[in-house]
């Protein structure tokens, strides 16, 4: 079959499965959204490319597929980055596909020019300049391939004008992926499976961290086995949030600068440390040569640049954690260290989570009531600060999938957008992006396409009139000299009205539940502009650079 | 330590653009980078010198691995091998200096490349030492360019890199 460069990218993208692309048309572009017209592929029109990039990572989040976005050349493309960044430090799978200037014109400075694989090498798992249409399909299969294979992560494709115009052979299904330089390694090396189950079973003081591989892998059924096989308290890290259901006696809930103090201190006290598709992030180990050290480590991780990255392990396994975790049980048995748990037990029970309720809205509070709101499968999406750190903590988590936040990056202004994504691809569930009124503003033209879509997302704006986390800060280290972060206040009731969503205004506390009940129940977009007390901290936290044993706050 | 690393790579535009980018970005040092076709068509060879403890050799070797257009990567300093660069000098040389450059130059078995009245120009391989040496020899007459390839570096036999 003949056909052109558009034609042959909206065709390929049917045979990926894609169903639907977030994008921005430009002159670049235009050939490819002219074939994309009466394609049947559903084409989500975002007001910024930054948002398009986060709902194609919002989309792959929630449903585990490949998102794709488009943009055109030049601003469209650099517009696309942070989004693109933000794929990548979280290990998302998407597939960009950018319109560049013609190819007699690349290096000339033409009109929307820009270096978009230059400037995308260093955040993206792999990119392309598709200088010739005849390597077009082949290209946007690899591209999929790689997005979505091995440790996941954004792909992008930059199509110069002439090469959507121009017309080769397209025969999809005939073309045979052999990449020499890239063959992931899946199923881990049986001698290291076996050394790691006899430290295991060997062990008095076990502890699981689960990250966010974990979800990306699929593995939460395999990891809920092997703790519970051999009674291991799991403590995950931010992007491991989900992994493993929070309401488990054996759940340690997540670690790090923000986490929980029984997983901290389980972490710094265990003998053997099982680390499952984590990355040893700053946030999470804190101080990193004082993190667990007195644990053995295993490291189980699909990208074997992040074993002895950051923390040196004794035993790392190299491949897919379902894969390995599969094998590994079978070489485990059954045990209860008895101390340990208790101790675990103690921890918890003496250091709850907690903060004081007053008279004005407490944030805190908010999360606690759209917990008990929501229904069972809700998919929490957040902005990030404050309100991330609230929602990773007072909302209990029990599914993969269903916490979608911003974690390597920290960008603010992902919450929204990504919330739109993960509804398009989850219908069924409801979605709730937890904002603070500081990232909401950084995205905040998306009500635009929630509107125009009709898709039903709801923000619940935790509005403390200020840069809440950066305000926290320089409260407890640079002597409440507060610095550009008190901000004036917004109705974000009324900004969503004027779009055209609901927008619900809570002042009191009183008024809260039925508010989030009837945004969540409306059949379209909706805003709660929740107003809460400004100078609210999250607490526990650990201070930059320490030891994640040294937790100030909580009890 | 420094160490010699030899990377196989995809010969296409803009593959030498993401390794030195990566070095760039994760703060590694890079001594010398030199770039060449291989014994295969479409594979091109880079040899690295590279600063570092183990540790840091480890990552690099990694990163370098996670490359899509990275085919092999051989850290090959503790291998039995063969390393050699290439330097071009151009040394003021008159009559009354030339017949003592061209002693040295026999001495280190490097060719003339150019004759003038006021310099030569030299051609010499070997390795670092054997270069820094002849340099240093010749600096007292006037170095007026120096241009240097960079280390390329070979396995003896029977190991090879494929």
């Amino acid at each position: 079959m003949r056909l052109t460069g558009a034609q042959i990218v909206i065709e390929a993208l049917k045979h990926e499965g894609v169903e639907v692309i977030f994008g921005i048309p430009g002159g670049a572009v235009i050939d490819i959204y002219d074939a994309l017209y009466d394609s049947g592929i559903r084409h989500i029109l975002a007001h910024h490319e930054q948002g398009a990039a986060h709902m194609a990572d919002g989309y792959a989040r929630a449903t585990g597929k490949v998102g794709v976005c488009f943009a055109t050349s030049g601003p469209g493309a650099t517009n696309l980055t942070t989004g693109i960044a933000n794929a990548y430090m979280d290990s998302v799978p998407i597939v960009a596909i950018t319109g560049q200037v013609a190819t007699h014109l690349i290096g000339k400075d033409a009109f929307q020019e820009a270096d978009t694989t230059g400037i995308s090498a260093p955040i993206t798992k792999h990119n392309y300049l598709v200088r010739d249409v005849n390597e077009l399909a082949k290209t946007i299969k690899e591209a999929f391939y790689i997005a979505r294979t091995g440790r996941p992560g954004p792909v992008l494709i930059d199509i110069p004008k002439n090469v959507q115009t121009a017309t080769a052979d397209f025969d999809y299904s005939s073309i045979e992926i052999n990449i020499r330089g890239y063959k992931p390694s899946t199923t881990g090396h049986i001698r290291q499976i076996k050394e790691a189950a006899r430290l295991i079973n060997e062990s008095k003081r076990p502890c699981i961290l689960a990250g966010g591989g974990v979800i990306s892998s699929g593995a939460s059924e395999e990891l809920f086995k092997l703790a519970t096989k051999a009674n291991i308290p799991v403590a995950t890290t931010f992007m491991g949030i989900g992994s493993f259901p929070q309401d488990h006696p054996l759940s340690l809930k997540s670690a790090g600068m923000h986490g929980n103090y029984a997983a901290n201190y389980a972490l710094m006290e265990c003998d053997l440390l099982i680390a499952i598709g984590c990355r040893f992030s700053d946030r999470t180990t804190g101080k990193v040569d004082t993190f667990a050290t007195k644990a053995k480590k295993i490291h189980i991780d699909i990208d074997p640049a992040e074993i002895n990255k950051n923390v040196i392990v004794d035993v790392p396994i190299v491949g897919d954690a379902k894969i390995i975790l599969k094998t590994l049980i079978e070489y485990v048995q059954e045990k209860k260290e008895e101390d340990w748990l208790s101790y675990i037990r103690e921890l918890k029970e003496s250091h709850p989570l907690t903060y004081s309720d007053g008279t004005s809205i407490k944030p805190q509070l908010v999360i606690e009531k759209i917990f008990e709101v929501a229904p069972d499968n809700t998919i929490i999406v957040t902005e990030v600060g404050q309100n991330q750190m609230w929602s990773a903590l007072f909302y209990i988590h029990t599914k993969p999938r269903h916490f979608i936040s911003s974690g390597g990056l920290g960008t603010m202004g992902f919450g929204f957008p990504a919330s739109i994504g993960a509804k398009i691809g989850r219908p069924d569930a409801l979605v709730v992006d937890i904002a603070g009124d500081g990232s909401f503003l950084m995205n905040i033209q998306e009500l635009a396409t929630a509107v125009e879509n009709n898709i039903p997302v709801k923000v619940v704006v935790i509005n403390n009139r200020a840069l809440g986390m950066v305000r926290q800060w320089q409260e407890l280290f640079y002597k409440k000299r507060y610095s550009a972060t008190i901000l004036k206040e917004v109705n974000f009731a009324e900004v969503a009205k004027a779009f055209g969503a609901k927008g619900i205004r809570v002042t009191e506390k009183e008024a809260l539940v039925s508010a989030l009940k009837s945004a969540f129940e409306y059949p379209g977009p909706a805003v709660v502009d929740v107003v809460v007390e400004q100078e609210e901290n999250v607490l526990p936290m650990v201070p930059p650079g320490a030891p994640i044993d040294q937790i100030i706050g909580g009890k | 330590m420094r160490h010699t690393i030899a990377v196989l790579v995809e010969n296409k535009s803009g593959v030498l653009a993401r390794v030195s980018n990566l070095f760039r970005r994760r703060g590694y040092n890079i001594e010398s980078i030199t770039v060449g076709k291989s014994e295969r068509e479409g594979i091109a060879r880079i040899t690295l010198e590279v600063d570092g403890d183990e540790l840091v050799i480890e990552q690099v070797t990694k990163q370098l691995n996670k490359l899509i257009d990275v085919i092999k990567v051989s850290d090959i300093t503790h291998d039995e091998m063969i390393e050699r660069e290439l330097m071009l000098i151009k040394v003021s040389a008159d009559a009354s200096t030339r017949a003592e450059i061209l002693q040295i130059v026999n001495i280190f078995r490097a060719n003339v490349v150019d004759v003038s009245p006021k310099a030569l120009v030299i051609e010499i391989t070997g390795d670092r030492d054997k270069l820094e040496a002849f340099e240093a020899l010749l600096r007292p007459f006037g170095i007026k360019e120096i241009a240097c390839t960079g280390k390329v570096a070979m396995v003896r036999h029977p190991k090879e890199i494929k």
